[in-house]
């Protein structure tokens, strides 16, 4: 634990805050994107806003890969987890992203065959033990976990393993940030970058950003200190009107990235010519499929699936969200119809979804004593 | 009769509305809570609003006790530090003694699993004999039954138990004040962490072990030091150490505020937490409990905890203050702070 304590030394964060705090320029309104939800997380759960100058907004971007992920797609993939003889394994963190008929979970309780992995090679594990059955792994995540799946299928196919399937959703994350740069209402002075991500794909795929953009961004770790140490060096950038691609977090990530693991993921997939997100429409080569060569352990290709497009209620905002246009408990349902327990829209649906973390962490702190009703 | 102590139960009513009972419902989250108040306290104990403790205060031609109910269902059976047979006792021995009785008497309902072997039956009979003993308290009575193979995890132990009460110790959430402290009698977690990892799901490794162990001598030596100043008890089981302040945060209207650094939390629990995005504070104890006492007596009570063997590690960990109202807040040292709401559903596999 001595590693992360390091990152969390109270006199360490107070000087990154008193310099944050120096670096601001009162007369100007700053907004932050952090783009990953591991990052809104950590914001949130350490409380950093309460150190943050009041005219430094940060928006919460749209990594968290658990709510950006349409319903349509977890209906397709459990409607094939409803077949018999299938095992449906995913992360845990999926067990409670609705589809139209409810959650894995619900699904579950209802007698389905579900899953809790920790691993891909769990779910390889899975389908050893169980010959007779079918096991189909739920795959999700950006450029940080597609890796891991894509070196279970090569296993899959060496081992030829035939009772086992992955029901691919990776995306990918910088077609996702450069929709929200053409977003029309988004207007941001620049980026913390995300940590995990770019310790496969490295920091190059983000200079378009600074040259093309002219915005900052610094790839960023997820302790107190490194958020805080980020919001400097983005902060010393805008003093200095310049814009260029930092890397807070070179403890963990490399400016190159991982060749192998970006060799094994060229391998197994390829680009989808487009690909629907919650909150953001489809976007073009923004996800990846699996490989011909692989189709025989694509679930999407081995079994039919229902591909029915299903849209979001109409009265979440999760797209204002997103975009920083409405904080998350200006929308309309926040907190009553939609909540981490039951979830409506995109935001509240996993831990690191902005919604979900303001939820939990944020927004009774203000509660009153005289708000609730005393009856003495 | 003070005002105080007219005061009813604050926060909204709640309402079940779910169609199925999912996990999430018994495991002592907000779930749980929805399930027990939204169906089962009006159906059971009609519309009277009482706060709902871990054991209830009776009198029976004129004899005040207080009785308890509980149900182990524990996998795996055996565990670093303990077993289902072991905690069934000292289980029911906690819920009475944060409610301010002296556990006396236990009848046990076992669930048997056909196929169940004969030595691992036996060896949980002895380790409940063992801790009951060890508690001081006897077991009476009992039913047993046996479920198909495959229907119930080789056993589950139900107990009921009885005790007097303990003498100038009232327990009663109604009394809770702004400026009382918030004990708490050792590290959290360890127990849930224990059994997360001998489950051997994680492919993770630690040295934890966690004994469970009765708590009324740590009780005891609080009610003896500071007992007209104790307002509160629970042992913060399922949910956690935010579950059952939740609970009360609730109960009182009052905000909890905790001090991140004061709350004792063993490396290899706050590692594991780390790794699975988990809270310590909702992960599951046995052997723990929480008081908030009065200001004036809360230093008498922490000595009290620290120098009776087993409560070294007995912190002050927070306090209670108007707002948040009816939230814990937990704040850090270097100035920042976050709300910690109940466990939402279930984040591991059941525990207990």
């Amino acid at each position: 634990m001595k590693y992360v304590d390091e990152f969390r030394k109270p006199e360490l964060i107070r000087k990154a805050a008193a310099e944050i705090r120096r670096l601001v320029d009162p007369q100007r309104h700053y907004r932050i994107m952090e783009v990953c939800g591991g990052h809104t997380h950590a914001i949130y759960r350490f409380g950093l806003k309460d150190l943050l100058p009041s005219n430094i907004d940060l928006i919460h971007g749209p990594g968290c890969p658990v709510c950006v992920l349409p319903m349509g797609r977890v209906d397709d993939a459990l409607s094939i987890a409803a077949q018999e003889d299938v095992i449906f394994a995913a992360f845990g963190d999926m067990m409670r992203i609705p589809g139209t008929q409810g959650s894995p979970l619900e699904h579950k309780a209802r007698g389905m065959d579900v899953r809790i992995v920790y691993s891909p090679s769990d779910a390889i594990k899975l389908a050893k033990a169980n010959p007779d059955k079918h096991v189909m792994f739920f795959a999700i995540g950006f450029e940080t976990t597609a890796p891991s799946t894509a070196l279970t299928l090569v296993r899959a196919k060496t081992e030829k393993l035939r009772n086992f399937s992955v029901f691919c959703n990776h995306v990918m994350i910088v077609p996702a940030i450069r929709a929200i740069l053409d977003s029309p209402d988004m207007r941001l002075d620049g980026f913390i970058g995300p940590g995990h991500v770019s310790t496969v794909i490295g920091c190059r795929p983000y200079e378009w950003i600074a040259k093309n953009e002219g915005k900052p961004i610094v790839v960023s770790g997820f302790e107190p200190l490194d958020l805080l140490q980020s919001t400097v060096m983005l902060l010393m950038q805008l003093q200095k009107k310049e814009a260029k691609v930092e890397n807070q977090y070179a403890r963990v990530v490399p400016w190159e990235g991982n060749r192998a693991a970006l060799r094994v993921m060229a391998e197994v997939f390829e680009l989808r010519p487009y690909f629907e997100w919650r909150g953001l429409g489809f976007i073009s080569q923004s996800a990846l499929r699996i490989k011909p060569a692989y189709e025989e352990w694509d679930a999407e290709q081995r079994f039919k699936v229902p591909g029915i497009r299903v849209t979001d209620p109409k009265a979440a905002q999760c797209g204002e969200v997103l975009k920083g246009v409405l904080k998350p408990a200006q929308c309309k349902l926040f907190g009553n119809e939609c909540t981490p327990e039951n979830p409506v829209g995109a935001l509240m649906v996993s831990s690191e979804g902005s919604c979900a973390a303001y939820y939990n962490y944020e927004h009774r702190k203000h509660n009153r004593l005289t708000s609730l009703s005393l009856s003495a | 009769m003070s005002d105080e102590t007219k005061l009813e139960v604050r926060g909204p009513i709640v309402k079940f509305r779910e169609p199925q009972i999912e996990m999430a419902h018994g495991a002592g989250g907000k779930a749980s809570r929805r399930l027990v108040e939204g169906l089962f306290a009006p159906l059971l104990f009609g519309s009277q609003r009482q706060p709902l403790n871990d054991a209830a205060h009776v009198s029976i031609d004129g004899a005040r006790m207080a009785i308890t109910a509980d149900s182990f269902v524990v996998k795996p059976l055996v565990f670093p530090g303990g077993s289902i047979g072991e905690l069934a006792v000292n289980g029911t021995v906690n819920d009475l003694a944060v409610s301010g009785a002296r556990a006396e008497i236990m009848v046990v309902t076992f669930v048997l699993e056909a196929g169940l072997s004969t030595v691992t039956l036996q060896a949980q009979i002895q380790a409940m004999a063992d801790a009951a003993q060890k508690a001081n308290v006897r077991i009476v009575g009992g039913d047993t039954k046996v479920v198909e193979h495959g229907k119930a995890d080789g056993m589950y132990i139900t107990t009921t138990g009885i005790g007097g009460l303990l003498d100038g110790i009232e327990v009663d959430a109604r009394s809770v004040h702004p400026g009382d402290c918030i004990l708490l009698s050792g590290p959290v977690g360890d127990h849930g962490i224990t059994i997360l990892l001998a489950r051997g799901d994680l492919d993770l490794e630690g040295d934890l072990q966690w004994d469970t162990r009765s708590i009324l001598p740590l009780v005891d030596a609080v009610a003896r030091a500071a007992g007209s100043g104790v307002r509160w008890m629970r042992d913060p089981t399922r949910g956690g150490v935010a579950t059952s302040l939740n609970e009360l945060a609730r109960d009182c209207g009052m905000g909890m505020v905790l001090f991140e650094d004061a709350i004792p939390v063993r490396d290899g629990v706050r590692g594991a937490c780390e790794l699975l995005g988990l809270d310590p504070l909702h992960i599951a104890n046995e052997g723990q409990f929480l008081a908030i006492v009065s200001p004036e007596l809360a230093n008498a009570a922490l000595t009290a905890l620290q120098s009776t063997p087993g409560g070294e590690e007995a912190r002050i960990i927070g306090e209670i203050r108007d707002e948040p109202a009816g939230a814990v807040l937990v704040t850090t040292l270097y100035g920042g702070s976050r709300i910690v709401d109940m466990l939402v559903g279930d984040p591991l596999p059941r525990i207990c």
